[in-house]
């Protein structure tokens, strides 16, 4: 008896106020009912849709494959020679890139923090952006054409030094400089931006006290400069780290060919070709997820020891 | 004292030769492509072109305009682009508005929800078998809308959204704008830097797009001109090993390929070359505005 008074009186109350809220705020889920749909369908929807690992699928069965598999097609890869070669074909490629990549920006934006000459200093900020915006189409494009050993400048180096031109695209050994060079001089004036900007907004007192104590270039760099935009390489570090397994796709299966495939086949190429070329879908959708579950741990462990460490973390 | 300037000198005149070291490289790939677009055939096979065209004639570009699959693909990028920049943009501010309003109840759960999303992903193969179920393979929606919306992009915007004065919007309501009369006609008109960068962001993606047309379309006729480049590249590199079919655009042996290549590249990158100059100003305001929000 004494629930049903109370719920009595409660619910006038409770329900003005979601009238209130509904005036409110109504019209702003209302806006928000598009994407939510959007994002449970197209993001989480094929989240779901990995289950598809844990069953068997064939052309005729119904979405999510007809029958369960258990962890058959992940033993299936992981004892595979196969997949750990396309393994560690990843681990060389991003850790080679987290290695020359990840600081190139950086080290570009200190120096062009240090040009005196606005306009020059904008200019050249502006032609740094350029590469970014080409698609990796075109990109291959230029790779191709300035490895080749017909008129590629590289090639008319080596052969003005006396050297013997090079077939860069047909020799395995190449291919991770290939990708790891073109990658910096596609995204160096992009990822510098961020730390540009970190460094605009550094209190320029700091810069006065330290020329009081005499500093120089270098010691203003390493003492003021870098520990102010510590927190941005941070966050840019542990995104990459949650990257490393994911090297993408799009550049390799331009650049990859019979002859240097053995060192640019990677895990997402093999997700590709498994799946959507042998129609192979439990098999490559149990090997992608492996492959984010891992990418998850990696940015999540990552933004933990960053927050225990540094005190900056993504969330 | 003198010294430490001299030393200062030093640092200045090397750090702008590296400059002009970066911009060189970062230039001369693009001036090599145009130099060969323009130039004669016999001397590009020579290997003789490098900065400087030889043998100046504009017959590369001529062939690629009245090559009717170049044609048609550059009618579908620029469709597809113009239908993705409405669609996305529409989608995206309709996500980052609501969630723009801090007081609005559920909001930190509606942001991890959506941000979840950035740090795990369903995956290549579930989200097309998704695609061939919703019946949208071979149509334009498959390559829009399964990535119509950027968490990061939002987060870009919401950060912006917050920065107008909340005092604007309020004196909207006061003279009786609703939610979606205040977003139209104040918070919209305010929006322009920031629209202008998403715009960028998103044509220049479906602009540059060939993966998802590679997988989704089946129909030759829906191919952009990215696809249609790439098949280019990938014929004349001898070494290709491509799984699916390769238009031989190049079998005829008349035909400058070379020249054409680098025409091709030319006439696919230069609209965005041309455009992004100009809302530099504003993406680079965009993209610090996003990594602020962290």
């Amino acid at each position: 008896m004494k629930p049903a008074t109370t719920s009595k009186t409660l619910s006038p109350g409770l329900g003005v106020k979601i009238k209130k809220n509904l005036m409110r705020y109504g019209g702003y889920y209302v806006m928000l009912i598009l994407p939510v749909v959007y994002f449970i369908i197209f993001k989480y929807g094929p989240m779901i849709g990995n289950v598809l690992a844990f069953r068997k699928y064939s052309p005729t069965s119904p979405l999510l494959g007809s029958e369960w598999a258990g962890f058959e097609y992940f033993r299936q890869f992981l004892t595979s020679e196969d997949f750990w070669i396309k393994f560690k074909n990843t681990l060389t490629i991003s850790i080679t890139s987290l290695v020359f990549s990840f600081p190139a920006p950086i080290i570009f934006a200190l120096l062009l923090n240090e040009i005196v000459n606005l306009k020059f200093k904008k200019f050249v900020q502006t032609a740094s952006y350029l590469p970014h915006f080409i698609s990796s189409v075109v990109l291959a494009g230029f790779i191709f054409q300035v490895t080749s050993t017909n008129g590629g400048i590289i090639n008319d180096i080596i052969a003005a030094l006396g050297g013997e031109k090079i077939n860069f695209m047909a020799d395995p050994d190449y291919f991770v400089p290939i990708y790891v060079i073109s990658g910096i001089w596609q995204e160096l004036g992009w990822n510098a931006i961020i730390y540009i900007a970190a460094m605009t907004g550094i209190d320029q007192s700091l810069y006065e006290a330290g020329a009081i104590d005499g500093t120089n270039k270098f010691s203003e760099i390493i003492y003021i400069t870098l520990p102010c935009i510590a927190p941005t390489i941070i966050i840019s570090l542990i995104l990459s780290i949650g990257g490393i397994l994911s090297v993408g796709y799009e550049k390799i299966l331009l650049l990859m060919n019979d002859m240097n495939m053995e060192k640019a086949d990677v895990i997402s190429t093999y997700v590709y070709r498994m799946g959507l070329i042998n129609n192979n879908y439990s098999y490559s959708t149990a090997v992608g997820l492996f492959d984010a579950v891992i990418g998850l741990i990696l940015v999540c462990s990552a933004n933990l020891i960053s927050n225990k460490t540094t005190g900056t973390a993504l969330w | 004292m003198i010294r430490k300037s001299k030393g200062m000198k030093i640092f200045n005149v090397i750090n702008i030769l590296i400059m002009i070291g970066v911009i060189l490289m970062t230039v001369y790939p693009f001036i090599n492509i145009l130099a060969r677009s323009v130039s004669s055939e016999a001397f590009i096979n020579a290997g003789a072109v490098n900065i400087i065209p030889k043998g100046l004639n504009f017959d590369a570009y001529w062939l690629c305009v009245t090559n009717p699959g170049f044609g048609r693909g550059y009618f579908n990028t620029i469709y597809y682009t113009v239908v993705t920049v409405i669609v996305c943009l529409v989608m995206t501010v309709l996500c980052a508005y609501p969630l723009s309003k801090r007081d609005l109840p559920g909001r930190s759960i509606l942001v991890k929800f959506i941000m979840f999303t950035m740090f795990f992903g369903g995956g290549m193969i579930p989200q097309f078998l998704l695609v061939r179920a919703l019946h949208m393979y071979d149509t334009l929606w498959a390559i829009i809308i399964p990535g119509c919306i950027s968490v990061w992009n939002v987060l870009i915007m919401i950060t912006f959204f917050q920065g107008i004065p909340e005092t604007l919007e309020e004196a909207g309501q006061i003279d009786g704008l609703g939610i979606f009369g205040t977003l139209w006609y104040i918070v919209v008109p305010l929006s322009k830097p920031i629209f202008a960068t998403m715009i960028l962001f998103m044509a220049v993606g479906q602009w540059n797009n060939w993966f998802g047309p590679l997988i989704y379309f089946s129909d030759n006729n829906k191919y952009p001109v990215t696809l249609f480049l790439r098949n280019i590249l990938m014929a004349s590199q001898t070494l290709t090993t491509s799984n699916d079919s390769i238009n031989n655009i190049l079998s005829q042996d008349q035909m400058p390929a070379e020249s054409l290549k680098a025409a091709s590249i030319i006439t696919v990158t230069l609209p965005i070359l041309c455009l992004y100059p100009f809302a530099q100003k504003y993406f680079v305001k965009g993209i610090t505005l996003g990594s602020v929000k962290g």
